[in-house]
Order: C-alpha cells, then structure tokens, then sequence
C-alpha cells in the first residue's frame, strides 16, 4: 500500500474489524483510501435469509450496514474506540443476491455528541443500491 | 372477482406446530441461533442466546446491534405472516431500531414482535427486545413488511421464457 495515500486510521479499522467477533462471524473487511473506505462483504452460505429464493438475509446486511456507518464515523474522528449507535433506519430497496455485497457510508453531521450517518451497499451496480441505512451514533466520550 | 370464498387457515397455529422447521431454512437465523419460542395470531416470542461469536465490543462482551436487527426483522416478518389466514412470504420493506441500552453478556434477550395491521399489501409491526420485562428495554423496533403474491398451494408462477 502506498503510505502517502493512507489514513493513519486505516491500520486501526483492520485491528478493530479483527477483534470484533461479530465482524468475523459476519466475514467483512474494509479498503481505506485516505477518508474513503468500501466496505467488503464476500458471500457466504450463512448469510442466506431466505433458502427458497437465495436472498442474503435483510439482517446480516443491516449488520454491515452499521458496521461500515460505525467504522466510517471512527476512522473520520480522533475517537479512541468506535461510537455507540443509538438508532438507524434501513431501507430494503432491492433484493441481495447470493453473491459479494459492497458498501459505502457518508458522514453527513458529524457534532459534538451525535453523529448522522447514511451508508449504502450495492452489488454489481453502485447506482442500483441493495439496502440503505440512515443511522445515529453518540460519538461524546464522557 | 372470484366469488368462491377463499380457504382459510390458521397460519399461526401452523407455524406454532413447525417451531423449529422455520430456523432450518434460514441459514442467518442459525448462525446468530435465536430461537422462536411461541407464536400467536400476529404475535411472535423468541430468545435470542449471548454467544462468543456475536459480541460486538470485546471490551463490554456485549453482543453487537446488528444481532438485535436480525432478531427483531425476523421476528416482525413472522408476525405478518402469523397474522394471516393465507400462507405468504413477506418482505421487509423497512425497519427502525432504536438502542435504548446495551444487552448484558452472557444473558438471553427476549424478542417480542406483533402485527398491529395488515393491509392487502403491506403489514406494519413493532418488536421490543428485553432482559426480563418490556419495562426495561434492550431496544425497540418499527416495520413494514411488503406481501408477496406467491403462496403455497396456488397456482405456479408462470414459468420464464426459456433462454436461448
């Protein structure tokens, strides 16, 4: 990786994606370019909703939905660890098919105590989104 | 319009009889390991277990929201088709969480979902998540939930036009 192009964070968000056993149950994994980062989630079998139509289950997407907002949020901020959510909304746009699942989230407030957040994930299309997420998280340390 | 009436079933007590058939066919429900414990007309219990793999901050051990999504989304879809007399599949339309606190480690929370209203095409839900009482909420959920018009039984979509 060329170091000029990296956030000093993107190092960080590898080291918490590993530690967090939800992260690996899930099997996500991030590229960070500087503040950008896409968020990966490569198929698995476990991820199915639905056996009969071969959807990925609208929960294991929202899941990583809200780890990419989470981690998109962290790797903006000078936040020691990554912020709590304290709602989000998700809107199922389209169906997931059985295949690799991508992911992109969107600062779009980031305030002293709340940060609002938009992610979107796609698969072959980026203007085609599969899901999106609007959420809040409580980005004050005290 | 078809005069003949419609058969009717009890689609909650079906579903109350193949308890544990439901989780078989799908595969996320088994990975996370909640289980359905009970199921009314439009109304749907569960546990959803602690477990090692689904903790979300490894500081706290508490287990990450996205568990609670997948429980409560799947709870809310089976209260819609609990609340119907025809068997349908549902499909989330959207769905709110709200996380009023963190879930304990190593305790079971409870999930509770109903149906409070069903349209031809659209049933809308909410769900609670707690420890031991709705009194003090894990987190709240809020859901609609598209119908689809394929059903068990009915007549076979019409077959696609075979590729060349």
């Amino acid at each position: 990786m060329n170091p000029q192009l990296t956030n000093p964070r993107a190092d960080e968000i590898d080291a918490i994606l590993k530690r967090l056993p939800f992260a690996q149950t899930l099997g996500m994994r991030c590229e960070v370019l500087g503040d950008e980062m896409t968020a990966i989630l490569p198929f698995q079998e476990k991820l199915i909703g639905n056996v009969a139509i071969r959807a990925l289950h609208g929960g294991a997407i929202a899941s990583f939905l809200e780890l990419t907002a989470m981690l998109q949020v962290f790797l903006v901020s000078d936040m020691p660890r990554p912020p709590k959510p304290i709602n989000l909304t998700i809107d199922y746009l389209r169906q997931g098919h059985a295949k690799d699942l991508y992911a992109r989230a969107y600062v779009l407030k980031m305030g002293r105590r709340m940060a609002s957040v938009r992610a979107e994930a796609w698969q072959e299309n980026r203007a085609e989104p599969v899901t999106a997420l609007m959420a809040h998280f409580l980005v004050a340390t005290d | 319009m078809n005069d003949k009436p419609k058969k009717q079933y009890d689609i909650a007590a079906i579903m109350n009889e193949n308890i544990n058939v439901m989780r078989d066919v799908v595969p996320w429900a088994n990975e996370t390991r909640f289980r359905v414990t009970k199921v009314e007309k439009g109304h749907v219990f569960g546990v959803q277990p602690w477990e090692d793999h689904l903790v979300g901050d490894p500081e706290t051990g508490v287990i990450h929201g996205g568990v609670i999504t997948t429980f409560l989304d799947n709870l809310c879809g089976m209260a819609c088709s609990a609340a119907m007399t025809e068997m349908r599949f549902v499909a989330t339309i959207d769905l709110r969480i709200d996380y009023m606190r963190p879930a304990e480690k190593g305790r079971d929370i409870i999930g509770e979902a109903e149906c409070y209203h069903l349209t031809r095409t659209v049933c809308f839900t909410r769900a609670w998540a707690y420890h031991e009482t709705r009194d003090k909420l894990i987190a709240t959920a809020a859901g609609t939930f598209a119908i689809n018009k394929a059903r068990f039984g009915g007549p076979r979509p019409k077959p696609e036009v075979p590729q060349t």
